[in-house]
């Protein structure tokens, strides 16, 4: 599994590192029971905060995504429910066409990306009483 | 320990005559992190830090790191002996060689490693007969790297360790300042005007302007804090002030209204739709971005 961040984005390393493992799970990279890089070695490696890591690695374990195992280190877990696999695989079906319809229309990736943040912030705000 | 605060200063200020280099600068550092100090040319970077390790008398205020006065003659001597200072100019001695300097330096710091000592030398590759003057510029820095860190400090204070250098050099020295920082417990405060290298490596940012901070926090909060909003309007937009909290500006062009938020977008889009826009979006804010909204530009 490689992992890339981009520091200069306006999203929070921790959690591209985020996405990025759960990302490596939907997609078969990373199995149950694989075991994650080191808090220090990856810091090392992608030259970021090892505090950064280690939140990360606290935030998938709070998700249930990984599990810390004292003094072993980080291991994809083997809890996470089918029907969350399967929610997200729909999801990414359904992303996926909406986003080739946008692009088919000339909508550039990074207007995309600002719609879908705009429509979560608009959806948390008027969520209430849509429906 | 966790919470517990490397560095504090509230209300420092420094005149230079008629100069006021610090204007009530507020500085909270806690154990362990990596933070990024920074600021514009002459916005009070090296004075601020001058004031830190007692080199420098505010003129009001006050400053403690680990707990001690930082003013205080007594100490200022405890302060130092566990903290490595990196300054701008490197301070080292340039008629002796590597090795000399090296020798020179260990016998102050009883915590001194060899260990490290050793490691040091073989990864920045560090020629030990070579006299100091003939270092080139990202040598010299990493020697006075090597001489801070080899010292087993508490506490790195670097004022911009990376200005001179090359993207290949620079990228070693933030290396092995993150892999330093992971090893050992330590903290890190480092100036810089690189807002990329601060991006990198840090997890807690102060931005300083004219003296004072004006942004200060974990910088994965700012980032999840801040949003710039944009509404487009089928006319020219709406000379609209937004009643949210966290508003810090709101710039209007013909048809196009942007706010930039350090409270998240959800109110402000919320007050948006009464406007009726024809479109809104919100956005990531980049520390760049932060950075040259909240310091002030020329005046």
């Amino acid at each position: 599994m490689l992992f890339r961040t981009n520091p200069s984005s306006g999203v929070p390393i921790y959690l591209q590192l985020m996405e990025q493992v759960k990302h490596g799970i939907e997609t078969g990279a990373l199995r149950p029971g694989d075991q994650l890089p080191g808090i220090r070695p990856l810091a090392e490696e992608l030259v970021i905060n090892p505090n950064t890591v280690a939140k990360a690695y606290r935030e998938l374990e709070h998700e249930g995504v990984i599990e810390l195992r004292h003094g072993a280190g980080a291991f994809v877990s083997a809890a996470r429910g089918r029907k969350v696999t399967d929610n997200l695989r729909a999801g990414q079906t359904i992303v996926a066409s909406a986003v080739e319809k946008l692009r088919a229309r000339g909508v550039t990736d990074e207007e995309i990306r600002r719609l879908f943040e705009a429509e979560l912030a608009g959806l948390r705000t008027t969520g209430g009483h849509r429906g | 320990m966790a919470d517990q605060l490397v560095i504090e200063a509230a209300g420092l200020r420094k005149h230079y005559g008629q100069v006021e280099a610090l204007r009530g600068l507020d500085l909270r550092v806690p154990a362990g992190s990596i933070c990024g100090f920074l600021g514009r040319n002459g916005a009070g970077k090296t004075t601020a830090l001058k004031v830190l390790l007692g080199m420098a008398r505010p003129t009001s205020g006050e400053a403690r790191l680990f707990g001690l006065p930082a003013q205080d003659e007594g100490a200022s001597v405890e302060i130092r002996r566990r903290t490595g200072f990196v300054s701008d100019e490197k301070d080292l001695y340039d008629y002796m060689t590597v090795a000399e300097m090296i020798r020179f330096t260990a016998p102050f710091f009883p915590r001194w490693s060899a260990d490290l000592e050793a490691r040091y030398l073989r990864r920045f590759e560090l020629p030990p007969d070579r006299r100091v003057k003939a270092l080139s510029r990202g040598m010299r820095t990493k020697l006075a790297l090597l001489l801070a860190l080899c010292r087993g400090a508490e506490l790195l204070v670097l004022d911009e360790p990376t200005s001179g250098l090359d993207p290949a050099m620079t990228e070693e020295v933030l290396q092995a300042l993150v892999a330093h920082a992971a090893g050992e417990e330590m903290t890190v405060f480092f100036s810089s005007h690189q807002i990329a290298e601060v991006e990198q490596i840090a997890d807690r940012v102060v931005i300083i302007d004219r003296g004072r901070a004006v942004i200060s926090g974990a910088l994965d909060d700012l980032k999840e804090s801040f949003r710039r909003v944009q509404l487009v309007f089928d006319r020219d937009a709406p000379d609209a002030t937004f009643r949210a909290a966290g508003v810090a500006r709101v710039r209007r062009k013909g048809r196009v209204l942007s706010v930039l938020s350090s409270a998240g977008a959800q109110d402000i889009v919320n007050e948006a739709h009464g406007l009726n826009p024809l479109s809104v979006e919100v956005a990531p804010v980049t520390l760049k971005e932060i950075f040259l909204e909240t310091v002030a530009v020329e005046d």
